[in-house]
Order: C-alpha cells, then sequence, then structure tokens
C-alpha cells in the first residue's frame, strides 16, 4: 500500500511524462491522457494528473458502497476505493452485505439509508432495483468512460430498457478446470481440449491414485456453473438463451443431455473427494485448498471453477502457474464454452460524489489496481494485460477480452432469485439433490422444472 | 425463585387496604409514571407485533390484502413442513435432555469436593454467544477426521476394531484380465498350472502402499503349480506402461489375498510376497481367481454428522452442550433450598441413594424443573443462529426450523408476507408457555 502511493505521487510531479513511464500502461495511458489536459483546465484540480480518468474534488462528501465481498476480494476491492479516496478526497465507506444482495438493499432501502452505490452480481438484480425505482441512471462522464473502455456486450448486459445502469466493474470467467500439474504429470495426463479428452484425463488420474475431481457441493453455485458449461457448449448458444429465459422446460431432452454428460463424472463416486457425500458438504474455498494441497497426494487432482479460484489458491503453498494451472472447460459439443459473471456498480443514491465513484470504477485506473493483487478480472479492454500478476491470469484476460461478445452470462444469475440465487433453494438445491443422487436425470429435471416454474411464474 | 417469594410475601396481606393511598397517588399521576415504559412498550413490542399480523395478511409488496393465502403457505410449503417437523423435535428433545443432564450435574456436584469447580466449567458454554459456539460446532462435526473431533474419535474407536486395508482404491485399469465381483474382483477366464497368471490393478497411492512392497516381478512358471504376481499397473509420470506386464518401475502389492475358486468354494489361497508373486498349490488348477473384497476395504471415514439424517439431533447436541449448564445452575440453587432433614429421614428409614434422589430430591425439585424445562422450551422455539451456521447450504433444508424459515423466507426469497405469517404462528406457539409460566409464577408468589 505505502510503497503504492508513492509511486502515485512521483507521477504527480511529473505530470507530462506519466505517458511515457508508465511502459506497459501506454495504451490506455495515451488515450486518457488527452483527456487529462483537458480536464485539467476546466477542473483545475491537481488531484486527477497522472490519472486517466477525471474526477472532480469531493472533500467533505461521503460515500457507501455495498458489495458481497468478503476476505481477501473485499480488502483488495477497499485499497481501490482508498485510492479514490486519495484522488478526490471523498470518505469512502464499505459496507459488507450479504447475499442475495437485492433483498439486503430492499431493507436498507426500506430503512430510508441505501447506500451510494451497490456491487450487484446478477443482471436480474439490476433490472429489479430498476424496476422498482431504486437504481438511477449513470451521469453523461460514467457513460463516456464506459464507452471508451468497454465493448459492446458488456455495456448491453449493464442497460435496462436501453439505459444505461450498471458499470461492470468486475468479471468472471467461469469456463476454467484448475489442476494440480504434479499430479497430472505423475499420471501422465494431458490438459484436454474435449469432454471426452476430460474423461480420459479423469481415468489417468484415478488410475494413478488420486481422486480426480473435487465439487464444491455444500455451496449450490458452483453446481449451477458446472451444469452451464456443459448445456452452453452441448446444446449451443440459442438454447442456453432460451433456458434462461424459461422458454424452454427444464424437462426439455436437452437438459437431460446435459445432466446425462454431467453424471459421467458426478455419478462415479470415486472420481469426487469424499464421494457423493463428502462433496455436499465440502464448502467452495475448502474444494480448491483441498486440490492444491498435500504434496503428491492432493485429494483430488481438478476442481472446476472460475478465475476467482486464485484467491483461494493464495491460501496454499502452491504457486499459480507452476504448481496450480487451469485449462479452458472442454469442449463438450461444437465448441468450447465461456461462461462469464460479473458484479456491476449501480448507483442508488444520486450525487456527484456517487457519480464520479461509478466513472472512477470504469476506468483502468482503478480496474489496474486491483488487477495487480491478483484474484480479479477486468471486462476493462483498456487495463493493460501486463497488469495481472502471472501468465496464467494474463492467459485468463486475454481469452475473456477476445472472447468480445461471444460470451454468455451465468445462467442462474440471470434468473430469478428465488431459482438461481438462494442457498437451499431451487437449482441450487436440485442441484445438489441430484450430485446426491445422479442416477435420477428425469426426476431432477421435474424438481427444476416444478422450481423453476413457482419462480419465473411469480417473478421472484 | 426462593428470593422473589420471600420478597413478595411481607408486602402481600397489606396489600388490599393499601393500594389506593399508601402514598396518595392517583391515577393520573400513576399514568404519567407508567408512561414511558408504556410508549417503550408500545413502540418495541405491540407495534411489531401488530404490524407483523397485518403484514400476514398482505401480499410480498405489502399494498394487497390476500387473505389467508400466506397462512396457506405455511400449512402446504415443503420447506416449513420439514421446519415444523424439526421444531417439535427440538422442543421435545433439547430442554428434556439440557434439564436432565443439568439435574444430573447437580446432584452430583452436591457431593463432589470441587464441585464449584465442576459447575464452573459446565456453565462456561453459557458465556459465548451461540454464533460462536455454532462456529465451534461446526468444527467439531467437520466430516475430516483430521478436522472434526467427533469424527476422529469415531473413526479413532472404529478403526481399533475394523482396520482399513493396504489397497482401498485399487481397481482394474484398461483391458484387464479381471472384472469386478462383489467388491473384489475375479479373473475373467480359469487359471492353469504351469502359466503365470498377471494380476494388474491400478489407482493405489503410492504412500499407502504397505512399506515391504517391492519392485513387482514377473512369476516364474512352475509345474504343477499356479503362480502369478499380482500389481500396480501403473508408472508415475507415464501412465500404464507396458499393459499387463510389470514395468521395471512399478510395485508389487505385497500382502495382497487371493483365492482359487471353483463353484464358488475358495480351494486354496495365498498371499502375495513383497514383489507381488504368488504361487498357489495345484488345487488351484482350472480355478479362477480372486482378490477377495478384503482387500480393498475403503477406510472408515466417520459419521456423516451434517448429513441429511443426523445434523439436527447434532445441532441439538451443540444446543445441549450450551445450556446443560445453565439448567445445572437453577437446578443446584433450588436443591439449595431443598430442606436437609428431609433426605436424611429418608436416609434414616433405609432408602437407598438412588431411592432418595428419585422419591425425596426430584419431588421436591419439581416446580424449579417446571421451571427450567418451560423457559428452555421458549429458547428452543426461537432456535435460528446455531441451526444457520452448523448446517451446511446441502443440509440446511433438512436442518430447517421455524425460525430459520422465517429468515429465509423474508430475507432470500423476499416474501415477507409468508415470513409475517410465521412470525404470528411462532408467536401462537409460544403463548401458552409463557401462560404456563407467568402462572406459575404468580401461584409461587402468592405462596
Amino acid at each position: 500500500m505505502r510503497s503504492k502511493s508513492s509511486t502515485f505521487r512521483t507521477h504527480r510531479a511529473v505530470t507530462t511524462l506519466a505517458a511515457l513511464l508508465t511502459g506497459a500502461l501506454a495504451l490506455s495511458a495515451c488515450s486518457g491522457s488527452d483527456d487529462d489536459k483537458k480536464d485539467n483546465g476546466d477542473k483545475s484540480s491537481g488531484a486527477t494528473a497522472g490519472s486517466t480518468v477525471p474526477l472532480p474534488k469531493l472533500n467533505g462528501a461521503h460515500l457507501e458502497v455495498a458489495a458481497v465481498w468478503t476476505g481477501g476480494e473485499q480488502a483488495n476491492f477497499k485499497k481501490v476505493l482508498a485510492e479514490f479516496e486519495k484522488r478526490t478526497g471523498a470518505q469512502v465507506t464499505f459496507v459488507p452485505a450479504q447475499d442475495p444482495i437485492i433483498n439486503f438493499l430492499g431493507s436498507k432501502i426500506a430503512g430510508g439509508q441505501p447506500p451510494d452505490v451497490a456491487l450487484l452480481p446478477q443482471p436480474g438484480a439490476i433490472k429489479q432495483a430498476v424496476d422498482k425505482g431504486w437504481a438511477k441512471p449513470l451521469g453523461a462522464e460514467a457513460r463516456q468512460e464506459l464507452a471508451k473502455n468497454y465493448s459492446q456486450g458488456w455495456q448491453d448486459i449493464g442497460k435496462v430498457g436501453g439505459k444505461q445502469y450498471g458499470v461492470y466493474y468486475k468479471a468472471a470467467n467461469k469456463s476454467l478446470i484448475w489442476y494440480n500439474a504434479r499430479v497430472f504429470e505423475n499420471a501422465g495426463a494431458q490438459e484436454p481440449k474435449t469432454w471426452k479428452d476430460l474423461l480420459k484425463a479423469t481415468r489417468a488420474v484415478y488410475d494413478s491414485g488420486v481422486t480426480p475431481f473435487s465439487v464444491a457441493g455444500a455451496d449450490g453455485w458452483p453446481l449451477t456453473d458446472w451444469f452451464e458449461n456443459v448445456y452452453l457448449s452441448q446444446a449451443g448458444p440459442e438454447k442456453y438463451d432460451q433456458l434462461a429465459q424459461h422458454k424452454i422446460k427444464w424437462t426439455d431432452p436437452s437438459v437431460k443431455r446435459a445432466l446425462t454428460t454431467l453424471a459421467e463424472i458426478w455419478g462415479k463416486k470415486d472420481y469426487l473427494a469424499g464421494g457423493q457425500k463428502g462433496a455436499l458438504q465440502t464448502e467452495f474455498p475448502q474444494s480448491v485448498t483441498q486440490t492444491f494441497t498435500g504434496g503428491d497426494q492432493p485429494k483430488s487432482a481438478m476442481v472446476y471453477e472460475g478465475d476467482f479460484v486464485q484467491v483461494n489458491i493464495g491460501e496454499t503453498k502452491a504457486k499459480v502457474g507452476t504448481d496450480a494451472k487451469v485449462f479452458p472447460f472442454p469442449a463438450v459439443g461444437a465448441g468450447a464454452p465461456v461462461v462469464s459473471g460479473g458484479d456491476a456498480a449501480v448507483i442508488l443514491k444520486d450525487s456527484k460524489a456517487a457519480q464520479a465513484l461509478v466513472t472512477f470504477l470504469a476506468s483502468p485506473d482503478a480496474a489496474t489496481i486491483q488487477a495487480k493483487l491478483g484474484g480479479y478480472l477486468s471486462p476493462n479492454k483498456n487495463v493493460p494485460i501486463s497488469a495481472y500478476p502471472n501468465a496464467v491470469q494474463q492467459k485468463i484476460a486475454k481469452a475473456l477480452i477476445a472472447s468480445g461478445d461471444d460470451f454468455r452470462f451465468d445462467m442462474s444469475d440471470q434468473a430469478p432469485q428465488a431459482f438461481g440465487g438462494t442457498p437451499g433453494k431451487g437449482e441450487w438445491k436440485d442441484l445438489q439433490d441430484f450430485l446426491k443422487n445422479p442416477g435420477d436425470v428425469a426426476g431432477a429435471q421435474a424438481k427444476l422444472e416444478k422450481d423453476a416454474a413457482a419462480a419465473y411464474g411469480n417473478g421472484g | 425463585m426462593a428470593s422473589a417469594a420471600a420478597a413478595g410475601a411481607p408486602p402481600g396481606p397489606a396489600a388490599p387496604r393499601s393500594r389506593k393511598s399508601v402514598t396518595g397517588t392517583r391515577r393520573t399521576v400513576a399514568v404519567l409514571f407508567l408512561l414511558p415504559a408504556l410508549v417503550l412498550l408500545g413502540a418495541l413490542v405491540v407495534y411489531p407485533i401488530g404490524y407483523s399480523l397485518v403484514r400476514s395478511f398482505s401480499n410480498a409488496s405489502g399494498d394487497g390484502f390476500v387473505g389467508f393465502d400466506n397462512y396457506k403457505t405455511l400449512f402446504t410449503d415443503d420447506g416449513i413442513r420439514t421446519a415444523l417437523k424439526n421444531n417439535v423435535l427440538w422442543v421435545v428433545f433439547a430442554p428434556t435432555v439440557s434439564t436432565a443432564l443439568g439435574l444430573v450435574f447437580a446432584v452430583l456436584t452436591e457431593r463432589v469436593r470441587w464441585g464449584t469447580a465442576f459447575k464452573l466449567v459446565v456453565f462456561m458454554p453459557m458465556a459465548i454467544s451461540m454464533l460462536a459456539a455454532g462456529i465451534i460446532f461446526r468444527l467439531v462435526y467437520d466430516q475430516d477426521p483430521d478436522k472434526g473431533v467427533a469424527n476422529a474419535v469415531w473413526v479413532g474407536v472404529h478403526d481399533t476394531f475394523a482396520q482399513s486395508s493396504a489397497f482401498p482404491k485399487a481397481h482394474p485399469g484398461r483391458r484387464s484380465p479381471l472384472v469386478a465381483q462383489g467388491g473384489g474382483f475375479v479373473t475373467k477366464a480359469a487359471v492353469h498350472a504351469g502359466q503365470p497368471v498377471a494380476l494388474p490393478l491400478v489407482g493405489v497411492a503410492p504412500d499407502q502402499l504397505p512399506d515391504d512392497a517391492k519392485k513387482a516381478a514377473a512369476a516364474r512358471p512352475e509345474p504343477g503349480k499356479v503362480t502369478g504376481t499380482t500389481w500396480q499397473d501403473f508408472t508415475r509420470g507415464k501412465g500404464v506402461g507396458k499393459l499387463g506386464a510389470p514395468d521395471p518401475s512399478e510395485v508389487g502389492y505385497a500382502g495382497m489375498r487371493i483365492e482359487a475358486v471353483k463353484d464358488g468354494k475358495v480351494v486354496a489361497s495365498a498371499k502375495a510376497s513383497g514383489d507381488g508373486t504368488f504361487t498357489l498349490p495345484a488345487a488351484a488348477d482350472g480355478a479362477l481367481l480372486r482378490l477377495p473384497a478384503s482387500n480393498f476395504r475403503e477406510p472408515y471415514n466417520g459419521v456423516d454428522w451434517l448429513g441429511p439424517a443426523l445434523v439436527t439431533p447434532a445441532i441439538i447436541g451443540s444446543y445441549v452442550w450450551m445450556w446443560a449448564g445453565f439448567a445445572m445452575v437453577l437446578i443446584a440453587a433450588g436443591l439449595a433450598g431443598v430442606p436437609r432433614e428431609l433426605l436424611e429421614a429418608a436416609r434414616v428409614d433405609g432408602a437407598t441413594e438412588w431411592q432418595v434422589f428419585r422419591k425425596v430430591t426430584v419431588p421436591l425439585l419439581a416446580p424449579v424443573l417446571a421451571v427450567v424445562v418451560v423457559t428452555l422450551m421458549i429458547n428452543v422455539l426461537k432456535v435460528f443462529d446455531l441451526v444457520f451456521i452448523i448446517a451446511p447450504g446441502s443440509s440446511q433444508d433438512d436442518a430447517n426450523v421455524l425460525a430459520l424459515e422465517l429468515y429465509r423466507k423474508g430475507f432470500a426469497e423476499g416474501r415477507p408476507g409468508v415470513a409475517s405469517a410465521i412470525s404470528v404462528f411462532l408467536l401462537l406457539l409460544v403463548i401458552p408457555v409463557m401462560l404456563f409460566n407467568v402462572r406459575r409464577l404468580r401461584r409461587e408468589v402468592r405462596r
């Protein structure tokens, strides 16, 4: 933290050379430095110098930002907020929220004390917030910053009814399988490109005496993500969109195929660390740590989840890139899936300071700070790839930016909260039951359809 | 209790006469003095109850009247039904077990030298919050015997009686001559004397192999005897290597039991030596070779404490851990008030200690026991934190109780109408218990 602040002070001293000095930042800095000069003239605030985004002076302003992040993620985000405080003089308080955040906000708003800005993890939640009249549209500065830094697809999912409400500050690439490199080497397994190869690699790992997979079944959401990857790749994006909007039923044959495919791994007791029962009591952080501890004999060789797995790998001694490696979720059907997620900053209490904060979050400056700290991925295309701390992270970021508009947003995040986002309910619970009893595909489908019908029916 | 009775007694007889004007108080003044308390009670207790009642008859957004719909949901929703069932379990078991344990502790500590120290220790869990207790017990009940105390003890006890085997996860590799049968493996074809047999398996973790395992060797043919090798057909870093034959770095399954089976009967058996080779007598000629299931018994993984079946009893256990101390302290106080002469008299009359306890101590303590049980019942009806924290997401549904369902409906699913209905229902459940307690207390005071 301290070392970082001193760098920024240096930048301030040599404003004109900023673009040259930042080296890797050259691309984004160049495009931004013009704005700097113009805006510096207007506002004559020294605080914005050396940055790519103009921010007003906000001494005395007080902001509250609500997000569900905990642990390292929260600590890293607070560093971004600290930078905002330093540049503008505003005071920002982080309000830890709990899932589902939309209901948390509901009680805050009912109490007349909404946070100024909230980070909503689902497009559905943004829509709900707009429908209820909580969310305020973005101002011109924020929209301009957004247009400059984001691809059309990422801008569009922050829109409701053609108006821009959300800035996707954080993205997640949820089509990754992380593996323990040592186990793969011992087993002579290769990074698979297709589902068939994945089964082959799984078998090889199993034959070598290591349990292949760790599945975090105590949490429901990793299970929905598993399903989404298989489904997107197998049934294709069109069906994916239809199922996400519940235009086709969960009893559709395509769902049956996807679940049956999934059971090729979930259905084998010896393929899951602890068997199905053990998996149902494994929480996400543990599913990662048990894959990357234990030397030659970890409890499992592979764990599926998004880029944020790195944060948990950080808790072990394994090094991302050498001990812990990653491959994209293999293609089950025609092409490999790219399922993404993300958190969008939405303004709930309109003010100059809130607009400035969202503008800041849309800028590469904010994203670059958190990118350097690891465990974070930005959909902002002007964040230099070199800002990510390691090769693996750079690979993931590059893949996400390169997919352009061809990604699909997490399906359960698009569904009504009661179906796709409530612990112990709806899709989470139904897939947990499926993991418990992977033979019963039809039963799982029936339950999913029943819960989906109820949730989509009453609109949450 | 005793002190309340003592304090209440003296002014008792004087009460009827002095009520009007002991200090010349008039009604308005009385109201004036009561006002702050009434306002506070009204704002903090009566108004929320009334509003919940109103809310329970309205829809999710709170602006439409829906009649008894929310109450209908209350009795048809699966989640709420499990919650109800679990609440019954809680109300029946948690208070009684806590009180019984408290009674035993209280009576026993009376006669122990270090009674006070013991009481202090038993009472200690009351000093921490339910939340902290929940986190502690989440760890206690952890599935992994290396983490969870409960399973560590259980597995330890289990393993002293039934050892796990050396090759728990062994299974046939590709194109194996073996097929699975009843937990073990058996050859597809009969074996013959003089032709060495290969029994390759894969999947045993290298550090789990027996210490005396050596490099696998191909068996030599011996006339009149069935010979063969059983080994791990897997080379580190290379996969299987040469299928069906021992590669240089592959290791024998030392100690693997091999049975020769003819028509379902074991005709001969042998144990593999360090390099995996074994020799069977001529009787095995023409038999199928079987690696019996005892070779592959999985290590015992302990009890699924937080699985669907045991999660509620497990959480009740943690509740008892907390509240047995509370029961003990109250009962010990009651015990101090029991006249010694009665116990002495019973003993003089020749009663055994058990009879004294059953026939004298417990009846004398009955009022105290009732208070403790009822207090705990009220407490148990609203239990939330322990369940919320201890039950993992996958079995939260199975551990559900009304208070948790109230929270889930109200704050996770956004159905405040149903949540209000649950809260009204909970209130109705608590009222009879409370009436009982109030009535008993009043009787006590009158006495």
